[in-house]
């Protein structure tokens, strides 16, 4: 048994989905003991919590959070852990979990694991985590009596257990320097278009595009889909296309129902940003590409040839 | 003003990964080397900022003797001098890589003033720990900003924007500070020739620090199993898109 504290991040009333898996992982690792679960400003989300999981859920309310504060998050995440004798601190690997479980490790002045898709209880503990944005996985022990650590996004499965928790809301105690980062304005996404990342279809060319110019192909068939448009590294480095529209590790990870992929010869980066994709179309002229072994469905053939004729097929379709 | 950018000599990993025998590193007998995407773009921000309010940007390794070849790359864009942390080629944990720079950005302030802005990758493109930057400014007493997709400086003050749904969240911190910097911040320029017979005079400051005990022991790597998919050929060219409608259709896309 363990006590184990869990910071659930939340938008809009709700939990966030790799927050809920976290709750599940820290209910694995408590074993039996405590399971608590740290909420921030968002009482109606606090409140679902005991249905995921949480024996204990604490809201914490202050005048300043009403706009993400990571510092303060991580000291009162840090205190909680402090007052409870958590010996497990869990967050969701997100970009939002890994800086405020990162800065409540540096304030506490212990390590961090991120990204962490196994935990096994020991003396020490040790994790298996996410290197090269999951394509290689490493496998480490923690030396420390505290452990904070990430989930490792959708390899853990939320639990609806049907249980209920009393809410506790409390007033943390913050200092300005908790306060000092704090988010103080916001800037509207551009209107229109697919999101890349909620996408159910996306459409992404690769160097196989030639040019900025080849992917007017590629920009068609999303249209005629509904899908956004996506690319892949090497693109955005020469410059055809934004890199908001870059699938890859250091661009969006998608999990749409359809990939199809044309010209895009499938390298580690390009590979960690799609597998979440349920089915993957290939295009490709080589059909030994690397994407080859990642594709469900494969045409052989230039994309500049394959696309406009899947397009004009679709139309036919339509039309008929 | 001051810019200390930070990065990681890394392999140029692309298609299988493949490990050396005691499973502790990548097998890079035919893979070359280069620093993390998030990286090549805080350089590039940190040549930027020296551009727009004049100054000298640093840059800063953790890494073998071979890592001198991404600090000379670094100096290639416009890095004035670079600082070198010489490791035996042993994987440093987060919080000791930190510990490291913390020590180095001390010793370097000690003789020249504060940086301004310090650098970094929002995660290492190998390690991804997402927290060296933090550990920096925690360390420092300076505030961090991760996630940055958009940055800009004025009277002492950054002004720093995360990518956030639907839009983006605006931070503003005061100087100095460390910022956490992602791919797309800008697009780096290429070293040119004359960058680069430049950045072999460039001065290069070298010490060796001491690894402490890791608290994150990495002890072993492990290639994730995936099934080997065969994919189903639905044909070759412009006469393949039939087959790709049928496919569409199916999975209800169309």
């Amino acid at each position: 048994m363990a006590t184990v504290l869990v910071l659930v991040t939340t938008a809009d009333g709700a939990a966030d989905k790799v927050a809920l898996q976290a709750l599940a992982l820290g209910r694995q690792l408590a074993d039996g003991g405590a399971v608590h679960a740290l909420v921030i400003g968002d009482a109606a989300a606090a409140a679902e919590l005991g249905a995921w999981g949480a024996s204990s859920v604490h809201l914490a309310q202050h005048p300043q959070l009403d706009a993400p504060a990571p510092d303060a998050a991580a000291r009162i995440l840090d205190d909680l852990a402090g007052s409870l004798g958590a010996t497990f601190v869990v967050g969701p690997g997100t970009e939002e979990g890994n800086t405020v479980l990162a800065r409540a490790a540096a304030r506490a002045g212990l390590p961090f694991a991120a990204n962490c898709s196994a935990v096994t209880p020991g003396s020490p503990v040790t994790v298996t985590r996410s290197r090269w944005g999951g394509s290689l996985l490493e496998e480490a022990a923690i030396h420390a009596d505290r452990v904070i650590l990430t989930a490792a996004a959708h390899v853990f499965e939320a639990v609806d257990t049907g249980g209920s928790a009393d809410v506790a809301a409390f007033t943390p105690a913050l200092d300005d320097a908790d306060l000092a980062v704090r988010v103080v304005g916001r800037v509207p996404a551009p209107s229109g278009g697919v999101s890349l990342s909620d996408a159910k279809v996306v459409v992404s060319g690769g160097r196989g595009a030639g040019s900025a110019d080849g992917f007017g192909p590629v920009v068609e068939l999303a249209g005629l889909l509904g899908a956004a448009v996506g690319c892949s590294r090497a693109v955005t480095i020469a410059g055809w296309r934004p890199h908001t529209e870059q699938v890859g590790q250091t661009g969006t990870k998608i999990a749409p129902e359809l990939y199809i992929a044309a010209g895009v010869s499938g390298a580690t980066q390009h590979l960690a940003g799609c597998k979440g994709a349920k089915r993957i179309l290939a295009i490709n002229k080589d059909p030994e590409a690397p994407i080859m072994t990642a594709a469900d469905y494969a045409v052989i053939g230039d994309m500049a040839e394959v696309l406009p004729a899947i397009s004009a097929a679709i139309r036919r379709a339509r039309g008929a | 003003m001051r810019v200390l950018v930070c990065v990681k000599r890394v392999p140029a990993v692309a298609g299988l990964i493949t490990l050396t025998e005691d499973e502790r590193a990548i097998d890079t007998k035919y893979v070359g080397f280069q620093v993390g995407p998030h990286e090549e773009c805080a350089v590039e921000e940190a040549v930027r900022l020296v551009e727009a309010h004049g100054g000298e940007s640093v840059v800063l390794t953790l890494g073998p003797a071979e890592a001198l070849e991404q600090l000379r790359e670094a100096m290639s864009i416009g890095a004035n001098r670079a600082i070198h942390l010489v490791t035996d080629g042993a994987d440093w944990d987060a919080e000791s890589t930190a510990g490291a720079i913390v020590g180095a950005i001390r010793a370097d302030e000690a003789a020249n003033g504060p940086f301004d802005v310090v650098l970094v990758g929002n995660e290492a493109a190998d390690s991804g720990g997402y927290q060296v930057g933090v550990r920096i400014a925690r360390a420092l007493g300076r505030p961090a900003v991760t996630g940055i997709k958009g940055l800009s400086v004025a009277d002492g003050t950054a002004r720093a924007e995360q990518e956030a749904a639907s839009g983006r969240n605006v931070f503003e911190v005061k100087l100095p500070a460390v910022v956490a910097v992602l791919e797309g911040i800008n697009l780096p320029r290429y070293p040119s020739v004359p960058g680069r017979l430049r950045a072999k005079s460039k001065p290069v400051a070298s010490s060796s620090p001491d690894r402490p005990a890791q608290r994150l022991e990495m002890r072993r790597l492990v290639v994730p199993a995936t099934e080997a998919k065969q994919a189903q050929v639905l044909g070759r060219g412009a006469e393949a898109a039939q087959a790709v409608v049928e496919l569409l259709s199916s999975v209800g896309v169309l």
